[in-house]
């Protein structure tokens, strides 16, 4: 199945390019297509540890299961900060997204 | 009324915001402004570049005024953000809250400039004398 992945930011610059599609085996997983970009962009590595990860423009965890046509975006963390951080932690956040 | 969400490469229309929030029955605005500084962590920044996915990010500020207009009952929001280079001095974000009474214009528009700034897909860059790099938290 083709999934189409997104890039921004430092992901962007670090593969030189703002999209691309990958060919994925059915029943792939958002965290076996992170592999699959470390394997092909090692530079990535410790940005992709700071990364959560959206789906057709939501956050999920790294254990969702993807699908033929899905947009798969990396998300590094946001220029936020502020008191808010130190209060909730981002997974939270999502949690009520 | 529909809040008004803008995301755009020009430059904030402040007044235009606060036309959109305004309203007779409303009694106060909050407009929160983020401008560009010119240092950061000790570094001297020479201009920002800000990166947006730009379909999620409009989702996500508009889930985030529901919650603030169900929380606090606000009725009338806009939320703007600007992308790509801003030079020091220049908006890179405006919130406009309104409300019958200040109380719930000032907390709304706390929660949205605080929530928005760490779950919508917006980056910061900051490009300085001597090296530039992506901002993160």
């Amino acid at each position: 199945m083709n999934i189409r992945i997104r890039y921004f930011a430092s992901l962007r610059e670090i593969v030189g390019q703002s999209e691309e599609v990958l060919l994925v085996q059915e029943g792939g997983r958002v965290a076996d297509v992170c592999a699959l970009l470390l394997e092909r962009y090692p530079r990535l590595q410790s940005v992709m540890d700071r990364c959560i990860y959206a789906v057709n423009r939501r956050y999920v965890t790294p254990e969702t299961v993807l699908h033929d046509g899905d947009e798969l975006v990396f998300i590094p963390p946001m220029g936020g900060g502020g008191p808010f951080k130190a209060r909730f932690s981002v997974k939270e956040i999502l949690c009520n997204h | 009324m529909q809040p008004l969400v803008q995301l755009t490469r020009e430059p904030l229309d402040r007044d235009a915001l606060v036309a959109a929030v305004s309203h007779p029955s409303v009694g106060g605005i909050v407009v929160f402004e983020g401008v560009v500084r010119d240092n950061a962590r000790g570094k001297q920044v020479r201009y920002l570049e800000y990166d947006v996915y730009q379909e999620m990010a409009e989702l996500q500020i508009r889930s985030i005024i529901a919650e603030a207009r169900q929380h606090w009952g606000v009725e009338h929001v806009a939320v703007a953000h600007r992308f790509g280079r801003m030079e020091v001095g220049e908006a890179s974000v405006i919130i406009a809250v309104s409300s019958p009474h200040r109380a719930e214009a000032f907390e709304a528009c706390r929660y949205i400039i605080d929530t928005l700034k760490t779950t919508v897909p917006i980056w910061k860059k900051e490009v300085a004398i001597d090296g530039e790099e992506w901002v993160e938290g």
